[in-house]
């Protein structure tokens, strides 16, 4: 043994680990053609949706002095046209992309984080505590996300913050219910009672040894709970329950139907900001069975 | 979602597609399992007595969700017109708005257990009235989709597992998850462009919404209808049926490789009968509890689609409801639909066990 390797700290021992079995896990998901689609998808609008302030700048959403006249058509000077008070919808569906995304990057990680925490505890604990928790799971999981989710939002003030609470806090009872069937798994094994003969407390227990272990679980999970959310998110906005100042693709396709594009036939208006949530979607989705069936090869996604 | 296993779970609620929940009572039945014949009676008061606690539970948050609305639903009532403080005493009065919080409570309940949902602040009519008026239109248009979308899911699902990896297998799958990840409303609102408005050389196929006419009687009636059913037919069932297909297609999937499928084959079965005697049944199982768990997402889409079609069922209400909002009819709405999920959820669990002779007796 070289004095080099005797010396390593343990975190750099650990660092080194999780550097290792990150390769291992990049080099599985490059497997999954469909995985590597979504990623370079989701890739390129985290890009256009950073970037937009550059590319078409803050005043793109300004009701007073747009460019354009009302609804015109696709032109040079307007690819996607104009809407109803003749603003850039190009520059629109570049902008809704931030508040699209974020919306639902938010909603998916409150969702999540709240269905770790249950998962979790609930799995560590036992008793009582987790009869009750699993009964709260299991009625919120009867109950239909959208609706709950339409009537917080009814009963919040118009804000983007309500948006992202409706859909986390009425979503999160699946990744409680897949937490903690893997914290009773991981509970059972025999490094857990090591950490515990050696003093190891419940929040170090919880924190240092059940939660790396679920986390590649929550990870996968998180992934399709955002697709779900950007989706949730483009369903309240459509049915006017969004911030109406503020600019995202479900709003746009309100904004649409209240102009009369679909009577009108005005499909240049409708098809755009309808085919970015789809591809956004589809991509989170298709990251997320990847990432699953690298994890859990038994599933079956991949197949 | 539902993923609902996503999706919810449910399976994927929250609805991730592709990650099948364990079946819903699996593990009570199990320690019912051995008391022999007794079993499956006690199986189902257990379960009717949870979808009870769930129900209670559904009217008890519905009742304390909109009181939680900010500002005075007194307001909303008006719409904003001018009116006296007098009028506003007797519009409280009137709805039991004036009354402490646990009084409007036990009234509520009180009037709930006799059918009585309260009053629609926007149609000034009975809230039971306005729904009853409005579910056999809901049930025909969510019924036909349902058993639509379940066929498809499950033909398309089963061909796609029998010879999974291939091209045919591979389109399938990609197709489903690409409708899985469109908005409804959006496909619906392209549908009624390109066939009902029109679009270039194509006429207007399709009425663009509504159920009727108006004006027919007899067979021509429901001729009508059904014309008028298509398109919000064709978007549920877009929308909803790749969820059954990938959930069919994972069951059968892990149905392959077992022992008595190869017997099958040994004894000289031909290939066709291998499925259709032996893997699809088994593999409908957990089918079965997913496709009742995922009625849940059906729901929110059934909201969309009435609403796109102005379809005149609960969906349609309750986007109505929404704009105003009318909050007596917003609860009696949620209550509804939480109730029918409840329902199937329930139905689905007291079917289980008599499909599967290995759970619940």
């Amino acid at each position: 043994m070289t004095t080099e390797t005797t010396t390593t700290s343990p975190r750099a021992l650990a660092r080194r680990r999780r550097r290792a079995s990150a390769a291992r896990f990049w080099r599985q998901y490059r497997t999954h053609r469909a995985g590597l689609f979504g990623l370079a998808a989701l890739v390129l609008f985290a890009l256009l949706a950073l970037a937009a302030p550059l590319l078409v700048g803050s005043g793109v959403s300004n009701v007073t002095d747009a460019p354009g006249r009302p609804l015109q058509g696709p032109s040079a000077a307007f690819p996607l046209g104009t809407d109803q008070f003749g603003r850039d919808l190009l520059g629109l569906l570049v902008w809704g992309a931030r508040v699209s995304l974020l919306v639902g990057l938010l909603a998916a990680v409150l969702s999540v984080a709240i269905g770790t925490l249950i998962g979790v505890t609930a799995g560590h604990f036992g008793g009582w505590y987790a009869t009750v928790m699993m009964r709260i799971t299991d009625w919120f999981l009867v109950m239909p996300t959208l609706v709950l989710a339409i009537a917080l939002a009814t009963v919040m003030s118009r804000s983007l913050t309500t948006i992202v609470v409706a859909i986390g806090v009425t979503t999160w009872p699946t990744t409680a219910r897949l937490v903690r069937a893997q914290t009773l798994a991981v509970e059972t094994r025999p490094y857990i009672e090591r950490a515990r003969a050696l003093g190891g407390g419940h929040r170090h227990i919880m924190t240092r040894h059940v939660l790396p272990n679920v986390m590649p679980l929550v990870l996968a999970q998180t992934t399709l709970i955002i697709s779900s959310a950007i989706l949730a998110e483009a369903t309240l906005a459509f049915l006017g329950l969004g911030d109406p100042t503020v600019v995202s693709w479900g709003g746009l396709l309100q904004d649409a139907r209240e102009a009369g594009a679909v009577s009108a036939g005005h499909w240049w208006y409708l098809v755009p900001p309808g085919i970015a949530i789809a591809v956004v979607a589809l991509a989170f989705t298709l990251c997320g069975r990847a990432v699953e069936s690298v994890l859990n090869p038994r599933l079956g996604v991949g197949r | 979602m539902d993923r609902d296993d996503r999706g919810e779970r449910v399976g994927v609620p929250t609805d991730a597609p592709g990650a099948p929940p364990p079946p819903a009572g699996t593990a009570e039945a199990a320690a019912g399992r051995g008391r022999g014949g007794t079993a499956y009676p006690r199986y189902v008061a257990g379960k009717v007595a949870g979808a009870a606690v769930s129900l209670l539970a559904v009217l008890v948050t519905s009742f304390f969700l909109f009181r939680l609305i900010p500002g005075d639903p007194v307001k909303y009532m008006t719409g904003g017109r001018p009116v006296s403080a007098g009028q506003l005493a007797a519009y409280r009065e009137q709805f039991g708005l004036d009354l402490p919080l646990w009084q409007q409570f036990a009234d509520y309940c009180g009037k709930a257990l006799t059918g009585d949902l309260g009053t629609s602040y926007q149609f000034n009519a009975p809230v039971l009235d306005k729904i009853t008026e409005a579910l056999p239109n809901t049930l025909l248009l969510t019924g036909t989709a349902f058993v639509l979308y379940t066929a498809l899911g499950v033909f398309l699902g089963t061909r796609s597992a029998w010879r999974h990896g291939r091209l045919g297998d591979r389109l399938h799958t990609g197709l489903a998850l690409t409708l899985y990840s469109i908005p409804s409303f959006w496909l619906g609102l392209l549908l009624i462009i390109v066939l009902s408005v029109g679009a270039g050389p194509l006429p207007g196929l399709f009425p663009t919404g509504g159920m009727e006419s108006g004006g027919e009687e007899g067979f021509a009636y429901v001729v009508d209808v059904a014309h008028h059913l298509v398109l919000p037919v064709m978007t549920l069932v877009a929308v909803e049926y790749g969820q059954t297909l990938l959930v069919t297609r994972s069951a059968l999937l892990d149905e392959m490789g077992s022992d008595y499928l190869t017997t099958a084959r040994a004894k000289g079965l031909r290939d066709d009968l291998v499925r259709r005697r032996h893997a699809v049944p088994n593999a409908l199982l957990p089918t079965v509890t997913l496709v009742f768990i995922n009625l849940g997402r059906t729901v929110a889409g059934v909201i969309l689609v009435e609403t796109v079609f102005s379809w005149p069922g609960l969906g349609g209400l309750f986007y109505q409801a929404l704009s105003v909002p009318d909050l007596p009819l917003v609860q009696g709405l949620f209550f509804v639909f939480a109730a029918a999920v409840i329902l199937m959820n329930t139905l689905a669990d007291l079917i289980y066990p008599l499909l599967d002779p290995r759970v619940g007796r």
